[in-house]
């Protein structure tokens, strides 16, 4: 009896199966009902009572193995198949993706919200209002009555019926004030209008947040505080903030304020003409004529008052270099900002 | 304004760097805008004397003359018409740089050798338009260099004042602030009254007192016009932006510089009767100096003789009376006007002179006799000529008075945030010549001061409190933050944010424009007519001069822009606020707006390049609506720029909410774009509006879906079918889709066939089979019975 002959075969054939159906032929020619090695079990009956049980156990453990290596043969073939597949549903994974393309934010949005996220963190209120005003709630109101020299600073662009495009986001000032009592603490983001040509640094057509604050005690300090702490959360750095005084007939004291240029960090540059400082926002404490005329105690209340482009913010902080491109609408310049 | 430095430090004994003094300057409020020299480089240039002048012997144009430059005397060749004898002017020696980079070398020409250059000013960059050598006056010494004889070595600083600091806008103006910043005194030039030489006078009246308070007249006679204004004064004119004309007017320029006082000259002969000054009369004209023909009326202060208007008062001369080259007796005025007068009359004229812009920002109301006399003394020196007395006409009463203003420490501290000590306040207000008394201590403490007549602009407490602070320096102040409650506000369901509306537009692929709000009046009228745009009265351009009412016509130019620039797919949106007349009220009203072209999704390989169409639209404006979950239905719009076939209102809550479609095709067609241009235009109000949501009921029941094909004719609105299907089957219809719908071969070319999804489910329990082939006979009858409706 060559059990170990037979074995050594069996194996072999398990060994060469290339696929499920040539393991299982393999499979029934050893372990089948007429297998070699089931056969040869069967056999036993015809040997001598003494050796058979021995015989036996050679037969089945030739049988155990050769099953189990069946098994691993039939997983490994298993796994040659199923590579075989995965490597058939292989794809090109650089090709780009099918979702439709996202559009884009104007850079003036983006730069409101930034803007409107700072302040409404700190409590102030956004509020808005009419782009066509009158002559009271632009100018009058504001402490600039006709005549004044100060109308020469606004270009103003005027409508029938003594009305006009605001020239600045002020007078939703006087509206908010004229709305409710202090304490205030507001911002007014919105598009304002002056008759100046388009050019690389003037649109007549432009962007503004004005800020108003007013309550019992509020102070110049607390207006530098707040305009410092807007730079630096604004520009995401602790930039140099110089306030110079000047002149605005609705604030007073009033002060211009200068910041480090954002380009070279007060080195000097092309963009800051050298002076390492760009102009950026006009400010001042509320003048009390203008408290006056919307009602509210001068004596009891005081208040600080400030405005800037939000248009220089956007060429400022996205590095945009010529104002036109920002209402040109191009596709190219739009999109680049998402 | 410009200012030379040399002129200044003649009245203040400045130390400081000019880089210095500009930062004072800035940091007190008079905002340098630059500085810039007044001469470039160029050296070896002296002055000299031309000696003799002889002709070229072998060119007609040119002379050979005998130069000496206090140390030789050289020979010269020189092609200016000027040079004659006894000529002092500039002279290059040999090996002199000029500004253009040149050196002057001895040179031949024509035969005579040239030993140095004499120049003129073009040369020696001071001016670009003299012809000419220069002339000097004939008291410099000979061999002195030009910078020094000319004081070239000076600074122009340039300051952008604002409007309220008139009185800084003169070189006695701006050294009184330069003293109080560095604590030095000021010394004026003398002057004396010039003693009258005849008694000629020429009669003064003024007749609005209000408009003109004080009026000062002088006449001089016998004035020599055609002497030259000697170098100093034209090279003081030069450096201040003012260009020398004749000595008259270089006289009152000066003056205007000087001390900040506005004069003119009147040729006396010009003038008949005496001056009159008084408001305008309907229907009277005049000419002005600059040629203009302008109609007054009654609200114009002029002056004038018994001939009519000679001068708009404070603005600008009249051409009738102006001093020219034969003017040999002048009526000098010196007058103050109100500001208000002068600043209404010059905007509503365009007409901004210097003497208007000074006369609008206020003059110093004390100082026209001073000035008076400083332009006879400076004009007779000159000129020459025999001044007459002063005549002076004035209303003490309507000149301003002298404001008294208070300014308590309680008030100053409280503004400014904190304490700026006592003394130094005091300090600060003498400074300014506001001479402060005090009384009271400690926090009850009370500065009074009486404004001096040049700072007319301080009327308030608040204004002391920023005189204070703009010389103690805002910079010198700490901030601080604000320290209020908290208050909470509330949380808005009914409010959906414009941030999320724009945020859904950009996803669905849309890039955000900013468009102008005011537009051509012909676009206006193409894509909304008779919208009745508001006009602007004094646009930038005459074509963008009506405001929107619409925001189609930006978007539309957008995309003309972004077609012209090679863009083969546009999705722009805009949001913002355009303007209706609604009989005689104007609404404001905030619009989203869209336009989309090209194909519906970007070129790749995973896309068809379909163009985009209606349903393209509709999608985006249901997702829009879908945010705010408002009852939303559509209908078939006609409006006259959307294709009729092609474009639909939306209703929210049955109202018009908005339009959307492609253009119309003759409106393509006239703005020259290819056809297929899709829009969408939805009111802010309605797309805003959001609904708060309940939470209903969810089945956990199984739902079983049945589908049908069904025949219709085509005008059959699917709106009715899904109308009918969800009213016959209420609650139990958990969805309905329209799966499929399809016109072409197999179906009537008058019908179309139509494939809807009905899932069922019920609230409680599991429907029978029976059941729901009931609910769709029902259903398909009504359809049958109201539509028309057959099963395919």
């Amino acid at each position: 009896m060559n059990v170990d002959g037979i074995e050594r075969a069996a194996l072999a054939a398990v060994d060469a199966a290339t696929d499920e159906q040539s393991l299982d032929d393999a499979r029934v020619r050893y372990l089948g009902r007429r297998g070699e090695l089931t056969v040869l079990l069967r056999s036993l009956g015809g040997m001598d009572a003494a050796e058979r049980p021995a015989a036996g156990a050679r037969i089945n453990a030739a049988k155990d193995r050769l099953q189990g290596a069946i098994e691993r043969r039939k997983g490994a073939l298993a796994a040659e198949q199923l590579e075989r597949e995965l490597a058939e549903e292989a794809i090109d994974v650089t090709l780009p993706g099918r979702s439709r393309r996202g559009g884009s934010l104007h850079p003036i949005t983006m730069t409101f919200r930034r803007i409107e996220r700072i302040f409404e963190a700190a409590g102030y209120d956004v509020v808005s209002g009419p782009e066509i005003e009158d002559e009271y709630h632009n100018f009058e109101a504001l402490n600039i009555p006709a005549d004044h020299p100060a109308r020469a600073m606004h270009d103003t662009l005027y409508l029938d019926n003594g009305l006009l495009l605001r020239t600045h986001t002020s007078p939703v000032q006087i509206r908010t004030m004229e709305a409710r009592p202090p304490p205030i603490r507001v911002i007014c983001p919105g598009r304002v209008y002056r008759k100046d040509n388009m050019d690389a640094s003037h649109s007549p057509m432009f962007h503004q947040v004005e800020g108003l604050v007013v309550d019992e005690g509020i102070a110049f300090a607390d207006l530098k505080g707040a305009v410092v702490d807007f730079v630096h959360g604004f520009f995401e750095q602790d930039l140099g903030v110089r306030f110079r005084p000047s002149y605005f007939p609705f604030t007073e004291p009033s002060a211009e304020v200068d910041v480090q240029c954002v380009h070279c960090l007060g080195d000097g540059c092309q963009a800051c003409a050298q002076s390492g400082w760009t102009e950026v926002l006009g400010c001042g404490m509320v003048h009390p004529n203008v408290l006056a005329n919307v009602g509210i105690d001068t004596e009891r209340y005081t208040g600080f008052a400030f405005g800037f482009g939000v248009d220089r913010f956007a060429t400022l902080f996205y590095e945009i270099d010529d104002m036109r491109a920002l209402f040109d609408n191009e596709l190219r310049f739009l999109t680049q900002f998402a | 304004m410009k200012y030379s430095e040399q002129w200044l430090k003649e009245w203040v004994p400045i130390t400081v760097s000019t880089a210095e003094l500009c930062d004072q300057l800035t940091n007190a409020g008079l905002e340098v805008d630059g500085t810039e020299g007044v001469a470039e480089e160029f050296s070896r240039v002296v002055v000299a004397r031309v000696t003799a002048v002889e002709p070229h012997p072998n060119a007609s144009r040119l002379s050979v003359c005998q130069v000496d430059d206090g140390a030789v005397t050289s020979t010269v060749v020189c092609g200016a018409p000027n040079v004659m004898p006894g000529l002092v002017s500039a002279f290059a020696r040999v090996g002199a740089v000029l500004p253009d980079g040149t050196v002057v070398g001895r040179s031949e020409l024509r035969g005579v050798v040239s030993e140095g250059m004499l120049l003129s000013t073009r040369e020696l960059g001071l001016d670009a338009d003299a012809d000419g050598i220069l002339e000097l006056d004939a008291d410099i010494e000979c061999g002195t260099d030009l910078r020094v004889a000319l004081g070239l070595d000076d600074v122009v600083i340039d300051i952008d004042l604002t409007p309220n600091r008139g009185d800084a806008l003169s070189i006695r103006g701006l050294a009184r602030e330069v003293g109080v910043l560095n604590q030095l005194p000021v010394s004026a030039p003398r002057i004396d009254d010039v003693q009258a030489d005849t008694e000629t006078v020429f009669g003064v009246e003024i007749a609005d007192y209000a408009g003109c308070p004080r009026y000062l007249g002088r006449v001089i006679e016998g004035v020599d016009v055609g002497r030259p204004t000697p170098w100093w004064m034209r090279e003081r004119l030069r450096r201040c932006g003012l260009r020398p004309i004749d000595p008259v007017v270089d006289v009152t320029n000066y003056v205007l510089l000087e001390l900040g006082q506005p004069m003119h000259a009147f040729d006396l002969e010009q003038l008949s009767g005496g001056i009159v000054v008084r408001n305008g009369r309907a229907g009277e004209s005049m000419t002005l100096l600059d040629g203009r023909d302008i109609e007054v009326d009654e609200t114009v202060l002029l002056i004038t003789d018994s001939d009519g208007p000679v001068a708009m008062a404070g603005v600008m001369g009249g051409e009738r009376s102006g001093v020219g080259t034969e003017t040999c007796n002048v009526f000098l005025e010196c007058a103050y006007f109100s500001p208000t007068t002068v600043a209404r009359t010059s905007r509503r004229f365009d007409l901004h002179t210097d003497a208007a812009y000074r006369y609008a920002r206020g003059v110093d109301h004390q100082l026209q006799a001073k000035a008076m006399e400083r332009a006879t003394r400076l004009l007779v020196d000159i000129a020459g000529g025999r001044p007459g007395p002063v005549v002076e006409a004035v209303s003490e009463e309507d000149l301003p008075v002298a404001n008294r203003v208070s300014l308590r420490k309680s008030r100053l501290d409280l503004l400014v945030g904190e304490e700026i000590p006592v003394e130094e306040v005091a300090r600060i207000l003498d400074r300014l010549e506001l001479t402060p008394s005090c009384v009271g201590e400690g926090d009850d403490r009370v500065w009074t001061t009486t404004s001096p007549s040049h700072r007319f602009d301080i009327a308030r407490e608040e204004d002391l409190v920023e005189e204070v602070l703009r010389i103690h320096g805002y910079n010198a102040i700490e901030s601080r933050v604000p320290i209020v409650p908290l208050p909470l506000g509330r949380a808005r369901v009914s409010e959906l944010l414009d941030a999320r509306l724009k945020d859904l537009l950009v996803d669905l692929g849309y890039a955000e424009a900013i468009t102008y709000s005011f537009i051509e009046a012909r676009i206006a009228d193409l894509l909304d007519p008779g919208g009745e745009p508001v006009s602007v009265v004094n646009p930038v351009s005459s074509e963008d001069a009506v405001m929107r009412t619409s925001l189609l016509p930006g978007l539309v130019t957008a995309l003309v822009n972004n077609l012209s620039r090679q863009a083969a797919r546009v999705r722009l949106f805009e949001t913002g606020q355009c303007f209706r007349k609604e009989g005689d009220d104007l609404q404001q009203v905030t619009l989203f707006g869209g336009i989309l072209f090209g194909p519906r999704e970007t070129e790749g390989w995973a896309h068809d390049r379909e163009p985009v169409d209606f349903f393209d639209v509709k999608g985006d404006v249901e997702r829009m609506f879908a945010l705010g979950g408002l009852s939303v239905g559509y209908a078939k719009a006609s409006d006259p720029v959307l294709h009729p076939g092609q474009s639909a209102v939306v209703l929210v809550e049955g109202e018009p909410a908005g339009r959307f479609g492609r253009l119309h095709p003759e409106v393509e067609t006239v703005l020259e774009l290819p056809g297929g241009v899709f829009v969408f235009e939805l009111e802010g109000d309605a797309v805003l509006a959001r609904r708060r949501r309940r939470h209903g009921s969810v089945s956990r029941q199984p739902s079983v879906r049945r589908d049908l094909a069904l025949v219709v004719d085509r005008a059959i609105p699917a709106a009715s079918i899904e109308s009918i299907v969800r009213t016959r089957l209420g609650e139990i219809l958990a969805e309905f889709t329209f799966f499929d719908v399809y016109g072409g071969e197999g179906i009537d070319s008058n019908k179309k066939s139509v494939g809807i999804g009905l899932t069922f489910q019920h609230r409680s329990r599991t429907l029978t089979d029976t059941e729901i082939a009931q609910h769709l006979d029902d259903t398909l009858l009504d359809l049958t019975r109201r539509l028309g409706v057959r099963l395919r």
